[in-house]
């Protein structure tokens, strides 16, 4: 049965009892936001500070009639999660700095193929094994660009367990719409943060699931395009056969070398994300209408900069935040209204200035912008940003 | 209540970050409050620096570290040494006076709590309880009652009695210190105090 983008699912399947409040950690309401969002297949291995996603993965998905596999690696993680996709099967991996390296090949198999899948980072400091147990934003430029070749990609970065729970819901609710990967961004901080938090009834959430063929199977054209740049997806098993190749392909899935055919599938690769950038790109602002100075932030040192606007607003300093939600692609339509508004804007973010660099490309030099880089695996702290928002 | 931030610092395996995750439950959960527990440790399973700190609050919780605690309890000496300026002026230091020797400031409040665990509990490793019964008496962050739920509720089936006496424990220690029992651990050799008072 073909089910349209957007349409709410019936039933999860799943009793909540009474909404209780619970204090959750960030990794956990993670793994409560995508077994909501309707995951029941999780491959992965453990990983500083990701772990606790497998950890709580692996208790909670059997008694919901899911799969949790541990795996040899982060290469086969990801492989296993593609599989378990393209079987219909709503599917998550979980890993930090030096597995989501090895995942970056599958990844690009993934959005090549258009398999909805969603990867969880909690970053960590790098090179190579880095720092495992500290915090760090190092991985902004990787999820955008760790996979070779041009590509569209979303990704979210979360910075409170609300946002695990929520965010990770959207994730999968994107990447059933859109049919491409999704990656979130956490941190140590974010990810090990214990909040209070009252799981939503899975009935008052919305849930987005692949449009699946509406034609038998020997009418289904795998890749053909549709106006929303999706295709229906078949689902192995239901005897709607097809070729899925990381090969660039024509719209029965298999390899082409026509530049017509290569064009319009790479177009469309892009097209289906460009024209759903309302859906996409989010972000939460507060008190940046009226401000002089503006903090664009994300992850854990959004929280930073949250306590740091407020005390700047007290010292009579007009301040204001963008948080930013979604990172890539990177909503510089949202953000370029403000940036005639302020007098500067500060990047506060625990790396040498990835976003940083977007920012700047946003903006053209109109404004001045500022970066608060803090790089020795600690966060920044109100106190460091408000003191650099005071010299702005 | 304002911000009101406990750091509870010691190495790994004290329990101080499960320590950290009662506490919180028990402001969170069982007071209502709005709560936000974080913790730093170093990628050793035992013996390192580790850290959980506790923010309450009663309106939403922005930064969700400690900025200038109000408590700090030090389970060792390096734990001590290393946090025990970072305290709010007038704020309460408790340490584990079975470990830590050298205390930075007169006023500083020096129970023995693994030696508490290991004497009248038989097992060390609920020192991390007894130490969050006197800070609860001590400071009165939460009540003894939602405390104990939360301890209740947090540990490994079987070890709730242990658990509870633990919790106990602690409370009677503090109570001694604040009836004037044992002050005079200031200005005494440890030793001879601990002695005196178990």
């Amino acid at each position: 049965m073909a089910r349209a983008v957007g349409e709410a699912e019936p039933t999860m399947g799943e009793k909540q009892t009474v909404a209780k409040p619970q204090l959750l950690q960030g990794n956990e309401a993670i793994v409560e936001g995508a077994l909501a969002a309707g995951c029941r297949f999780f491959a992965g291995y453990p990983i500083t500070p990701a772990t606790e996603i497998s950890e709580v993965m692996s208790a909670r998905l059997p008694a919901l009639d899911g799969t949790f596999i541990q795996m040899e690696d982060e290469i086969a993680s990801l492989g296993a999660v593609i599989g378990a996709s393209l079987a219909g099967v709503k599917s998550m991996t979980a890993t930090s700095g030096p597995g989501f390296s090895l995942m970056q090949e599958n990844l690009g198999l993934a959005c090549a193929a258009e398999v909805p899948c969603v990867i969880v980072n909690v970053m960590r400091g790098g090179p190579s094994t880095g720092l495992p147990t500290n915090v760090s934003q190092e991985d902004v430029m990787q999820a955008r660009w760790g996979t070779h070749g041009d590509h569209p990609i979303i990704v979210l970065a979360v910075s409170n367990v609300w946002d695990c729970f929520h965010l990770t819901v959207k994730a999968f609710n994107l990447s059933e719409a859109y049919r491409t990967p999704v990656i979130i961004l956490s941190d140590e901080i974010v990810s090990h943060t214990r909040e209070k938090f009252v799981v939503p009834d899975p009935a008052s959430l919305t849930l987005v699931n692949r449009e699946t063929p509406e034609v038998p199977p020997e009418w289904y054209i795998p890749y053909e395009d549709t106006p929303h740049g999706v295709p229906a997806m078949g689902i192995f098993g239901d005897g709607y056969r097809y070729h899925v190749t990381g090969l660039i392909h024509d719209v029965r899935g298999f390899p082409t070398q026509q530049p017509e055919e290569i064009t319009a599938f790479r177009q469309r690769l892009f097209r289906k994300i460009q024209q759903h950038l309302d859906d996409i790109q989010l972000l939460e602002t507060e008190s940046a209408d009226d401000a002089q100075v503006l903090v664009v932030a994300y992850g854990s040192v959004a929280r930073s900069a949250r306590r740091a606007v407020r005390e700047a607003r007290l010292q009579g300093l007009r301040a204001g935040l963008l948080q930013l939600q979604t990172l890539w692609p990177f909503p510089g339509r949202l953000l370029a209204p403000y940036l005639p508004q302020v007098r500067a804007v500060l990047v506060p973010e625990l790396n040498f200035g990835q976003v940083y660099r977007e920012v700047l490309r946003v903006n053209q030099g109109e404004t001045r912008v500022e970066l608060l880089s803090r790089i020795d695996g600690n966060l920044l702290t109100p106190g460091e940003i408000l003191a650099k928002l005071l010299t702005l | 209540m304002a911000r009101y931030e406990v750091r509870l610092s010691g190495s790994g395996g004290q329990g101080i970050i499960v320590a950290g995750i009662i506490l919180a439950e028990a402001a969170g959960i069982y007071e209502g409050k709005e709560v936000c527990q974080t913790q730093a440790y170093g990628p050793e399973a035992r013996g390192g620096a580790s850290k959980a700190e506790v923010v309450i609050s009663d309106a939403e919780i922005d930064y969700p570290k400690a900025i200038q605690p109000d408590v700090l309890l030090a389970m060792n000496q390096k734990a001590c040494d290393t946090y025990a300026h970072d305290l709010k002026p007038g704020g309460l230091l408790v340490v584990d006076s079975t470990l830590v020797h050298d205390l930075p400031s007169r006023q500083a409040i020096a129970l023995p709590f693994t030696k508490i665990a290991r004497q009248e509990l038989g097992k060390e490793m609920v020192a991390n309880i007894v130490a969050l019964g006197a800070l609860a008496k001590i400071a009165g962050v939460v009540s003894l009652g939602n405390l104990e739920k939360a301890v209740l509720a947090r540990v490994p089936p079987g070890t709730e009695e242990l658990n509870r006496r633990a919790l106990a424990a602690g409370v009677a220690a503090a109570q001694d210190f604040l009836r004037g029992k044992v002050l005079r651990c200031l200005d005494e050799p440890l030793g001879t105090t601990e002695e005196t008072m178990l």
